[in-house]
């Protein structure tokens, strides 16, 4: 029960690991994203992702701007021009 | 013939440039592995944001209510060139051979009865270029005090033609950069940019996009993406020119090297030769010096 998350920006690929839930702040509203969301792809505003390694762990928070996502069957991946 | 000592100071000014085209070389090479490193660094991101984009432009068609950055402004009168040239030397035909593809373009859209504007990045670009169309470099753009080009520069120059190009300044342009092929061999190309060339439909994949939910529409993701791929192409190719300049400069550093050695043993050569001839005529006088008593 696990959902493969990769954040990756212009210069590398930040992130890529299997995390419980991200909740991320899309320009039409927040959205978590758990294992078997259904494909989605949004713009993101500028903002903090809220990562959930586990249940009801506290949640880290990574603020991206310039931010797309997309859900398909590989998982979350984040879309960033900068991070931090 | 020159003397002895002269020949000498040759030989050791030679030695000397020598030593700096080999610390260049080893730098350059250096350089190049970093600069691979950050080419290969940016592959994931560009490859996602094309596939993103591919995937979006299969459901849409271009009509005239499409963003201007994908639409285009209608007309093709002004083309903006934008050269991406480095700031230093040493490497060669590198810059000349970006400068000689851009020159002919301009030569040929001119040719057609178009206007060209010049948008040169770093230094090296401009002395050749405003020679040639003193009346026609839009502006220059800066990178002599960064040391690596990074997606802050690709950044700042595409808002830059962005602006401009939403001032109605130029219709359409094209990025000139030396793509890297290897060590030894790099590609001068030229890259239409604005406006953006539609993304190649992924056909393979929509089966499965088939259910994709967007939000907001389609149409509004792509006009928020297109100025970043736009960004990610700069910055794309601003790695790839540091790329290219690394390999360039290792390639010519070497010749150089090797030059100033082949230099060397033949500046040798000669100075032997003269030392021998010097001793033997000194011989020659003191052996008729006394056969003469």
């Amino acid at each position: 029960m696990a959902l493969h998350f990769e954040l990756v920006t212009p210069a590398k690929l930040v992130r890529s690991e299997d995390v419980h839930m991200v909740v991320v702040p899309g320009t039409e509203g927040e959205f978590g994203v758990l294992e078997g969301h259904a494909p989605f792809m949004s713009t993101i505003a500028d903002g903090a992702l809220k990562v959930y390694r586990t249940e009801g762990a506290a949640p880290e928070e990574i603020r991206i701007t310039g931010g797309f996502a997309e859900v398909g069957d590989k998982g979350l991946t984040v879309l960033a021009e900068h991070v931090g | 013939m020159a003397s002895l000592k002269e020949l000498k100071g040759r030989i050791n000014s030679v030695k000397s440039t020598q030593k700096i085209t080999k610390a260049k070389q080893m730098v350059a090479a250096a350089k190049l592995r970093k600069a691979q490193a950050a080419a290969e660094s940016a592959r994931p991101y560009a490859a996602r944001l094309a596939e993103v984009m591919g995937s979006l432009a299969s459901k849409i068609t271009v009509s005239e209510n499409s963003p201007k950055l994908l639409a285009g402004t209608g007309s093709d009168k002004v083309h903006l060139l934008v050269v991406a040239n480095s700031d230093k030397g040493l490497c060669g035909a590198f810059n000349s051979n970006i400068v000689k593809a851009a020159r002919v373009k301009a030569k040929e859209l001119e040719a057609q009865g178009k206007t060209v504007l010049f948008y040169l990045v770093g230094r090296k670009g401009r002395a050749p270029l405003r020679r040639e169309f003193p009346k026609q470099i839009a502006h220059m753009f800066d990178t002599t005090d960064v040391r690596d080009p990074g997606f802050d520069e690709a950044e700042r120059i595409a808002n830059e033609l962005v602006a401009l190009y939403e001032d109605g300044k130029f219709d359409v342009a094209h990025l000139f950069y030396s793509k890297f092929r290897s060590a030894l061999l790099q590609e001068p190309t030229d890259q239409q940019i604005i406006p953006v060339p539609a993304p190649k439909a992924v056909a393979a994949t929509a089966g499965a996009d088939a259910v994709t939910e967007y939000e907001p529409e389609e149409e509004e993701i792509l006009a928020a993406l297109l100025p970043r791929y736009l960004r990610t192409q700069l910055f794309g190719a601003l790695l790839e020119n540091a790329a290219s300049e690394q390999g360039a400069s290792m390639t010519a550093m070497d010749n150089a090297t090797r030059n100033a050695g082949d230099l060397i043993k033949k500046l040798t050569i000669q100075y032997n030769r003269s030392r021998q001839a010097a001793i033997t005529t000194e011989l020659v006088e003191i052996i008729a010096g006394a056969e003469a008593l």
